[in-house]
């Protein structure tokens, strides 16, 4: 990319609206689903934890796209992985000093988002390959793609398992249980965050023809 | 000895890495496609969880825990913050060793592997072992080890599972939009639920 080109060129805005719609790491490119899952209970850790994602994924981006030419390719992913868990570990300092009940429900979510598919992923594929200010952009647009259907996710399970969005108790106001509504408990429990998941899935490939599996 | 035997089942069945923690998915989803290189990441899968988690419960217990180091007359010390980049480290070096052994043991399994031998180190499930492991804070190294198999033999028994029934579903009418990755999810989320009956089973 020369000066002339603008920052938000077509082609740099592209990097973050494809993962977030036609390219998403979670429901086409089936990346970092492991770390996704589990947090999807409540509203509250989900969002926290794309925040989470997000800065970890943008910073190490940067880095490794800065240091790229120096990496020896035999003992990348090592690299990778140094500077992916010195960013955890940092992120991981932060939440436990400024959002401890968080981090606490987090519990080992948030060392596991080293081990997130998508970040190494994006390192591997973008980052190794391109310069500072595109990797930066295709982080975020990474991230925001995982958060997005992070946050989906843990809105469904949150208001239909316990009836509440952040916290609020928004089933009882609207006054669905005065006429018979309960809660569904089978939504707090694991299992109900991959059916989530699927049906997502299957509402996106069926508004987006293109991204059906003919095999 | 029971102890140990109670772990083991434990955490095949009832904190099964998949179905209970969705550890390791990325791999579990992209590689369950036929039976034969399903079996052989879950053995990689189960060798790799059973030496690195009791090498890190080494670290963690000699090392790294708040007053770990009193054996070198350092009792003030807490290193814990340095515990994810130690076991990454550990993990990364024992996948290249399992790279290495099953490249010059098997090369056509290696083959077939290809790209996910390397994503092991990356695998969640691997990782997860070794920080569950810290949670949980086991006695000693027999029960971390016995945790570390355990988890891997139950990884090991998900994804042979799930490939084979991807095998068999390759000949029905599934709706068009929701074949590939979307009925995977969902028939996961079906054994999962299957799996939570053993839930109530006291160990």
């Amino acid at each position: 990319m020369n000066e002339k080109e603008p920052l938000f060129s077509s082609k740099n805005l592209k990097l973050i609206t494809d993962p977030v719609g036609t390219n998403n790491p979670i429901t086409v490119l089936v990346l970092g689903i492991c770390s996704a899952l589990a947090v999807t209970v409540k509203l509250e850790p989900s969002i926290v934890m794309s925040i989470s994602v997000l800065a970890v994924m943008a910073v190490s981006n940067v880095t490794i796209s800065l240091i790229r030419n120096l990496i020896p390719p035999r003992i990348r992913i090592i690299v990778q992985l140094v500077v992916i868990a010195s960013m955890v570990i940092l992120v991981d300092q932060v939440l436990k000093a400024f959002a401890y009940d968080v981090s606490k429900q987090l519990s080992v979510f948030v060392g596991l988002i080293i081990t997130n598919c998508i970040i190494m992923g994006r390192l591997e594929a973008f980052a190794l390959g391109n310069k500072p200010w595109p990797s930066f952009l295709d982080g975020i647009g990474n991230a925001a793609g995982y958060g997005i259907i992070l946050i989906i996710v843990a809105f469904f399970r949150e208001f239909l398992g316990s009836g509440t969005i952040m916290g609020w108790e928004v089933m009882d106001k609207i006054g669905l249980y005065k006429i018979g509504y309960a809660d569904n408990g089978m939504m707090i429990l694991p299992p109900m965050a991959l059916i989530t998941i699927g049906i997502i899935i299957w509402v996106q490939r069926a508004r987006n023809k293109e991204l059906i599996d003919v095999s | 000895m029971e102890n140990l035997v109670n772990i083991f089942v434990k955490s095949i069945f009832i904190d099964n890495m998949i179905f209970a923690y969705f550890l390791g998915m990325c791999s579990y989803l992209a590689v369950s496609k036929t039976v034969k290189t399903s079996t052989g990441l879950g053995i990689a899968v189960i060798f790799v969880l059973g030496f690195t988690v009791p090498i890190n419960y080494l670290i963690e217990n000699y090392l790294l825990k708040p007053g770990a180091l009193a054996w070198a007359g350092l009792p003030d010390v807490d290193l814990s913050f340095l515990s994810f980049i130690m076991f990454i480290a550990v993990i990364a070096s024992m996948v290249q060793l399992v790279e290495m052994i099953i490249e010059k043991f098997s090369p056509a399994l290696y083959a077939s592997l290809g790209i996910f031998l390397p994503l092991i180190a990356v695998n969640c499930a691997i990782l997860g072992g070794s920080l569950f492991m810290q949670e949980r804070q086991y006695n000693s190294i027999a029960e971390a080890t016995s945790f570390g198999l355990g988890s891997g033999v139950g990884w090991f028994l998900a994804i042979v599972g799930i490939a084979a029934i991807r095998e068999k579903i390759r000949y029905s009418a599934i709706p068009a939009p929701l074949r590939g990755l979307g009925i995977t999810f969902i028939i996961t989320g079906l054994m999962g639920i299957a799996f939570m009956s053993f839930m109530g089973i006291k160990l």
